[in-house]
């Protein structure tokens, strides 16, 4: 005798979808939050487009993020384009795809910014730009913000968002990593100060440079930081890696990070960080 | 008639020799060109990474700091050493001798045979971005010279970590490369497989860095190593002589330049 009967306990009348409901229903309303899988209304992410349940920070254009932050901005650098060094095959289209996606010429938008009176550089990385990775444009980019920054003695605060090195620009890619670290230095020598926003996600070259490189390093809630990524990490060591291991919270535990800030504090606390740290130790 | 040249090799057969079994080690690039090697142990904060041989030796009658990452040879110390891949202690011990170089105005020399920094869940941990980061930062303008001579694999950031100074030189089997050929070909095609075809595609080889500025120059490689050890004893000879008669600030203004050019 059978216990259990899957047909008579649960009826195939009863779990039968209605075939046109995909037809009836506009797609994108709903949304389910990639960390804490909650579903919420897509009007509920509001203008920051932010998990109302943990706290985490979709991953947003760079010009969107730009509307909110800051008051004015100048941008820089905006026609260089790559000249494809390992010539690889259908890069161009790809580059061409997301140069349309999100009118930038590369995964960076880069820039001089104003919150109220403050002036600093402004960096901000798009993820939707090949996975926001980092190319010899975006490499190019980046350092001249740090020129520009130091000539003009001016902050810099860069929103790093990347999945590494683009592949498709071989070694002149991890080159980059050099380029701009040596920008930074000169920056920092000058005595100016360095603030870096980590968001979703922030991984490889650009982890193991300028987004780890910060005076101040800060992230966004429950985003992905780290060096390795997850499935590289699980077959070297051949088990599995705690959900949490390259969350924002976990790094900040393990001492990497200064703290957490939510996308709604970020204009406010930015500029009184870049206050705090122009003239010495007095404020005004 | 046997020929002279040697037969050009492919990319692949290039990616191949650089991690032949056989390939010279640490150790004996260091007996082989140095004399009266100390090594120093350490990073002052975490621990001492295996992976990564470092300390002091003479050279042409002058004092060296050597860094090198090492494979092993035997099981037990391929495990031990994470198959030359270091773990953030490894950095940090490597960036604090050279910063004691600095101080006590040494060259540095790095050898590096490393498929990459160590994907590992304790080096996640450890801040294995930060501890490279840190690295290529400080050595920006480290104000003595620092060569690095890749005698095997150089893979990604965690071979740049060693390899920001003021000069590059390969063997001539070895590969330097932004990532593996298997993981290359796994990201852009979906096929690791196919590694073959992107090791050609990825120009990591001595001659096509060359070609693309990269790199200083290739050096010869003997099945003999004593032979290999001599000639980049005089590559070493030479580069150095040049190197010490800069200026620190004209070192590091020079050292700028050569990675502003990308």
């Amino acid at each position: 005798m059978q216990l259990f009967d899957e047909l008579k306990t649960l009826s195939k009348k009863h779990i039968k979808a209605d075939k046109k409901a995909g037809e009836k229903v506009p797609s994108g309303l709903w949304i389910a939050c990639p960390k804490c899988h909650q579903t919420m209304y897509h009007k509920d992410l509001g203008v920051y487009k932010t998990c109302k349940n943990c706290g985490y920070g979709f991953r947003i254009a760079a010009r969107e993020r730009l509307s909110w932050l800051v008051d004015s901005f100048v941008e820089f650098d905006s026609e260089i384009q790559t000249n494809d060094p390992l010539e690889f095959p259908g890069y161009q289209d790809k580059l061409k795809a997301a140069q349309k996606k999100t009118s930038l010429n590369d995964s960076v938008l880069t820039g001089i910014a104003t919150i109220n009176t403050t002036e600093f550089a402004l960096g901000i990385m798009d993820p939707q730009f090949i996975m926001g990775s980092m190319g010899t444009v975006t490499g190019e980019k980046i350092t001249r913000l740090f020129e520009k920054a130091r000539e003009n003695q001016l902050p810099v605060v860069l929103f790093t968002a990347s999945g590494g090195a683009r592949m498709q620009e071989g070694i002149y890619s991890l080159m980059q990593m050099a380029k701009i670290s040596q920008a930074v230095k000169a920056h920092s020598d000058a005595g100016l100060v360095y603030i870096t926003v980590l968001t979703d996600p922030t991984t490889g070259g650009v982890t193991a440079s300028f987004a780890m490189q910060g005076d101040i390093i800060l992230a966004e809630p429950r985003s992905l930081v780290g060096f390795a990524g997850r499935r590289v990490i699980e077959q070297t060591i051949h088990q599995k890696v705690p959900e949490n291991l390259q969350d924002a919270e976990n790094v900040l535990e393990n001492g990497f990070i200064d703290g957490i800030i939510e996308r709604k504090d970020q204009k406010e606390k930015i500029e009184w960080l870049v206050k705090a740290h122009q003239g010495g130790s007095t404020i005004g | 008639m046997v020929s002279l040249l040697k037969k050009k090799k492919t990319a692949a057969e290039i990616v191949a020799a650089s991690r032949a079994e056989n390939k010279i080690t640490a150790q004996e690039l260091i007996d082989g060109i140095f004399s009266n090697f100390m090594e120093f142990h350490g990073d002052r904060a975490s621990g001492d990474d295996a992976a990564i041989i470092g300390g002091i030796a003479e050279f042409n009658g002058q004092m060296v700091t050597v860094i090198a990452t090492d494979k092993g040879v035997s099981v037990d110390e391929r495990i031990k050493k994470h198959f030359g891949s270091p773990q953030p202690s490894g950095y940090r011990k490597s960036l604090r001798l050279m910063k004691q170089a600095e101080k006590f105005k040494r060259p540095v020399i790095t050898f590096i045979n490393t498929s990459g920094a160590y994907p590992g869940k304790s080096a996640e941990e450890s801040g294995q971005g930060e501890a490279i980061a840190r690295n290529l930062l400080e050595i920006s303008n480290l104000k003595v010279p620092v060569i690095a001579i890749i005698y095997g694999e150089a893979g990604s950031g965690g071979a740049l970590a060693l390899a920001c100074g003021d000069e590059v030189w390969m063997l001539e089997n070895s590969m330097y490369s932004v990532l593996s050929p298997e993981g290359f070909a796994s990201i852009l095609w979906k096929d690791g497989s196919r590694s073959d075809e992107a090791a050609e595609v990825m120009k990591l080889t001595p001659q096509a860095l060359f070609d693309q500025n990269v790199i200083e120059g290739i050096i010869p490689e003997s099945s003999s190593n004593k032979k290999t050890c001599k000639e980049i004893a005089a590559v070493l000879e030479k580069r150095l002589h040049l190197l010490q008669s800069r200026k620190p600030h004209d070192l590091v203004k020079q050292r700028q330049a050569r990675f502003r050019k990308f």
